[in-house]
């Protein structure tokens, strides 16, 4: 067993966010930073770095909390560092010019919880971010963790564990929102053929672009990943488990990796955990690069080596999965769920969210929104709360036009449904899903019909082949959209595309297919007055669709303010600029492609788009 | 191309050829891309068949089978970039480097690809140029992305 | 014999648990806040915080939170230190010395009785957490 080291306390714990946001914008500098100043005042005795997992606050990073008090340090630069240190390490005078002030106020919210964006979170699967370093066991230890393990493996039975988790409501949190206890008994129930095996997987294959919030858990919490699978492993009877994680999440990927070895050292993976007789152990698969592979049955092909290719259900993967083995398949952020409710009761989980949808859920809230980042809410939260009471708002001074979840096999809600109390059956109803939790905000810039072409671009891409109404139909719903956004197209287009639209969602082999037609249902559905003007009055009101744009270039301001730099026609991809340097420039209609490079390099605001 | 190297991969993990796609991940982050003499090595001593490894490296995006740039830029073209003007941010790096999505420089010092969410959609738009992700870029930002790599 | 049995998991968990407190926010016995201002760091109080994570690292202390503040406004009287027990009202010492202060961190952190010979006032103000 580990050594217990002699004790050493700390009277500041600096908590700095590593998530990949924050190490993208030099979390590891401001780390070095702090290290170099701590020790330049004599504090390293007094005072403990900690590097975390993702704290959420993305749009603010990089991000610092000081303890004990939870001081909230945002968009620190390598500069503020020194001051920072002597004042309020040394000195003991909080610096209020690094702390966080709401858009539109004046004096800085100095303490984390008083800040709009955490205060209405209510945090479960994200439970342990911000407080643990995710490559040290025995920090999630401290914070409640493996005790849930310990209680599944020696005071519970099997059948208890899965009663429990029925009990809690527990639902997938991928994407269909399966209840989970009873996919744990159809595994349990599920005879293993060919000696005892069976298995389990974990999701990690976060595809939906817009979301990442299983990134952020086997950032900052892995170990609470790992838990789950053991509790899940002893439930169902399974001896060996994969978490299958994205190629582009390297970071995840290592501390997944940290956190494994760990869990061995103490033999909380491996044989006879905790003494108690029970053999599980986990194994990484890296993702090769391929949407699909979030289905589950395209998931166990690429973990076997195989191409990701989707097959027809039943059987399901409870009856016959990996290797033709029961195998368990649950999203990381279900997993991590799991051991809090064993810990702490079906009956405090179920008192959470609403009648069909038990807990909460983690969005990533994005786009065009003031704060953008993680936030996790009780199921039932007004969309309205997490938009403008979480998220701020929106940017600018614009307006709200829709939000988008459930990424490619979701839907876009319009304004006129912002006080939808978010659960799973809700988001259906309204045309689109919960998903794996992606929250795309649309402000008046954004055109509906180029998002519903932007995502079928997606699933055309990503659609395997397998199966035809996939492959052709998402390709043939493609040109006839893309059409529109060229002003191409005409009304029956409209009708068309709805049809072709309940063909592919009625034909199509797996998930993929049968919700790729989702986008433009929705926005069919609410937006219907976007496509009509893009038909009829041949104009993308957002000015988004580029083909339908009329550039022109404003003289007296190219020449007063921008001196006539030339740039725009040195840039010009159809030699469609007339003028020379120091002169006013215009556009020649007839050979103008469209293309807006001259908007986008125009240093000056003179290139006009209508 | 050296066979040493590729014997070494695949003594990693045995003959199992559950583990094809494994080995193809290390081959590829080896070189950079999947050499053919490699793919024909690796069908030879796992023993299955070339068109089942071809089928694996062409279906899966994180395989290439023209070797990439010193740098590879990643414009993330997801969700949350996208209604932020990702697609603008991409053609200025076409333009920049002189490359279409998907091209490497004759040079072989970058490679241009789009790619389908980064997972940090809180700091869109993102650009990853090999292990250093670049948040919040406007097409006005590119240029001095590329000149801190072109050194 | 496994590797770690529920007893090791509990013990580890205890001691992480002491360690981490402050970023939880626990139960505080006392609190002791050292003022840091220039004035103060000029008269010696970084021996003063010195002196008491010395004293709680020995005694394996976790329950007794160390702060520190800017400059209490005397500075003649420095270094300084507020001690608050739970439950009791503030009080503020001066012209401290390193003997002083554990003398203080006897009797009234840990002892409860307030050391009246080294006090300037009581229940002038609260220290901030």
């Amino acid at each position: 067993m580990a050594e217990m080291a002699k004790e050493k306390a700390y009277r500041i714990h600096l908590m700095v966010c590593a998530g990949t946001g924050c190490v993208s914008n030099n979390a590891f500098g401001i780390k070095a930073a702090l290290e170099r100043e701590v020790k330049k005042q004599g504090l390293e005795n007094e005072v403990l770095i900690v590097t975390t997992g993702c704290n959420g606050f993305c749009e603010r990073g990089p991000l610092l909390v000081v303890q004990p008090g939870s001081i909230f340090y945002q968009q620190l630069t390598e500069k503020d560092i020194p001051h920072l240190v002597e004042e309020h390490f040394l000195k003991g005078r909080p610096v209020k010019k690094l702390m966080y002030t709401p858009p539109k106020e004046k004096t800085p919210v100095p303490v984390l919880s008083d800040i709009d964006f955490f205060k209405k979170q209510v945090l479960i699967a994200l439970r342990n971010r911000g407080l643990i370093d995710p490559e040290k066991i025995d920090e999630y230890i401290a914070r409640d963790g493996y005790k849930a393990v310990a209680k599944a493996l020696t005071e519970m039975a099997p059948e208890q564990v899965i009663t429990e988790i029925a009990n809690s409501g527990l639902r997938g949190r991928g994407g269909a929102g399966f209840p989970t206890g009873l996919k744990w008994q159809m595994v349990r129930n599920a005879p293993a053929s060919n000696g005892s095996l069976k298995y389990l997987i974990c999701n990690g294959d976060e595809g939906d672009p817009g979301a990442f919030m299983d990134r952020s858990i086997l950032e900052a919490d892995p170990h609470s990943v790992i838990e789950g699978m053991v509790i899940g492993a002893r439930a169902v009877g399974a001896s060996e488990g994969f978490v299958y994680v994205r190629n582009e999440y390297p970071l995840a990927i290592k501390r997944m990796n940290i956190a494994i070895e760990q869990a061995r050292d103490y033999g909380l993976l491996g044989n006879n955990i905790l003494g108690t007789g029970f053999d599980f152990d986990i194994k990484i698969v890296r993702g090769a690069g391929a949407f699909v592979c979030g289905e589950e049955t395209a998931l166990i092909a690429s973990v076997e080596g195989r191409l990701g290719e989707p097959r027809t259900r039943p059987p399901y993967p409870a009856q016959s999965g990996l290797w033709e083995k029961p195998t368990l398949i649950n999203n990381v952020e279900t997993w991590a769920n799991v051991p809090i409710i064993i810990d702490r009761g079906a009956k405090w989980y179920a008192s959470i969210g609403t009648l069909t949808s038990k807990g909460t859920k983690v969005f990533s809230l994005v786009g065009k929104i003031n704060n953008t980042g993680l936030v996790e809410v009780p199921m039932g939260i007004a969309l309205r709360e997490i938009i403008y009471d979480i998220g701020g708002g929106i940017p600018g001074g614009k307006e709200f036009k829709a939000v988008q979840t459930g990424g490619p096999s979701g839907g876009c809600i319009p304004k006129e449904q912002l006080d939808l109390p978010i659960d799973y059956e809700s988001l259906t109803a309204a045309g689109s899903m919960m998903g794996s939790g992606g929250m795309v905000v649309m402000d008046e810039d954004t055109c509906m019909v180029d998002v519903a072409r932007y995502f079928l671009t997606f699933t055309k891409d990503e659609s395997c082949g397998k199966c035809t109404p996939c492959r052709e139909g998402t390709k043939a719903m493609l040109d006839i959209i893309t059409r529109i956004t060229e002003g191409k197209g005409t009304e029956e287009d409209l009708t068309l595309l709805e049809d072709m639209a309940h063909a592919v969602k009625d034909s199509s082999l797996c998930g993929l297919g049968k919700t790729a037609p989702n986008p433009v249902l929705t926005t069919l559905r609410y937006f219907r007055n976007e496509y009509e003007a893009h038909i009829r009055d041949r104009k993308c009101p957002a000015h988004v669709c580029r083909q339908l744009n009329v550039y022109t270039i404003d003289e007296n301001r190219c020449l007063t303010v921008g001196k006539g730099c030339d740039l725009c026609r040195r840039n010009c991809a159809s030699d469609a600029i007339r003028g020379a340097k120091n002169e006013a420039h215009r556009i020649v209609q007839e050979k103008c492609i469209k293309c807006g490079v001259c908007y986008d390099v125009c240093n000056f605001g003179a290139v006009k788009v209508d | 191309m050296n066979h040493a190297n590729i014997t070494e991969i695949l003594n990693k993990y045995q003959g199992d050829e559950s583990s094809l796609i494994a080995i193809l991940q290390d081959i590829q982050e080896e070189y950079s891309y999947l050499p053919r003499e490699a793919l024909v090595q690796v069908s030879k001593e796992m023993n299955v068949p070339l068109s089942r490894v071809l089928s694996l490296a062409t279906f899966f995006r994180a395989f290439s089978l023209k070797p990439k740039g010193k740098h590879s830029v990643h414009v993330c073209l997801g969700t949350a970039c996208h209604v932020r003007g990702a697609q603008r941010v991409l053609e200025k790096f076409e333009r920049e480097l002189g490359l279409k999505s998907g091209e490497t420089s004759e040079d072989l010092l970058f490679s241009l690809d789009a790619v389908r969410c980064l997972g940090c959609c809180g700091l869109a738009p993102v650009v990853q140029v090999g292990e250093e992700v670049h948040g919040k870029i406007t097409p006005a930002k590119v240029t001095g992305v590329i000149k801190k790599y072109r050194k | 014999m496994p590797k770690l049995t529920l007893d090791d998991l509990a013990k580890i968990r205890e001691k992480t648990k002491r360690l981490t407190t402050i970023r939880v926010g626990g139960e505080y016995r006392a609190k002791v806040c050292v003022h840091m201002g220039t004035c103060g760091i000029a008269a010696g109080a970084r021996t003063i915080m010195n002196a008491l994570m010395k004293e709680l690292e020995e005694r394996e202390i976790h329950d007794v939170l160390l702060t520190n503040s800017g400059c209490a406004g005397l500075c003649s009287r420095e270094p300084m230190a507020t001690v608050e027990v739970a439950g009791q009202a503030p009080v503020k010492y001066v012209d401290l010395t390193e003997k002083k202060i554990k003398e203080i961190f006897e009797k009234h952190v840990l002892g409860g009785k307030i050391v009246q010979e080294y006090a300037l006032g009581i229940g002038s103000e609260k220290t901030d957490y």
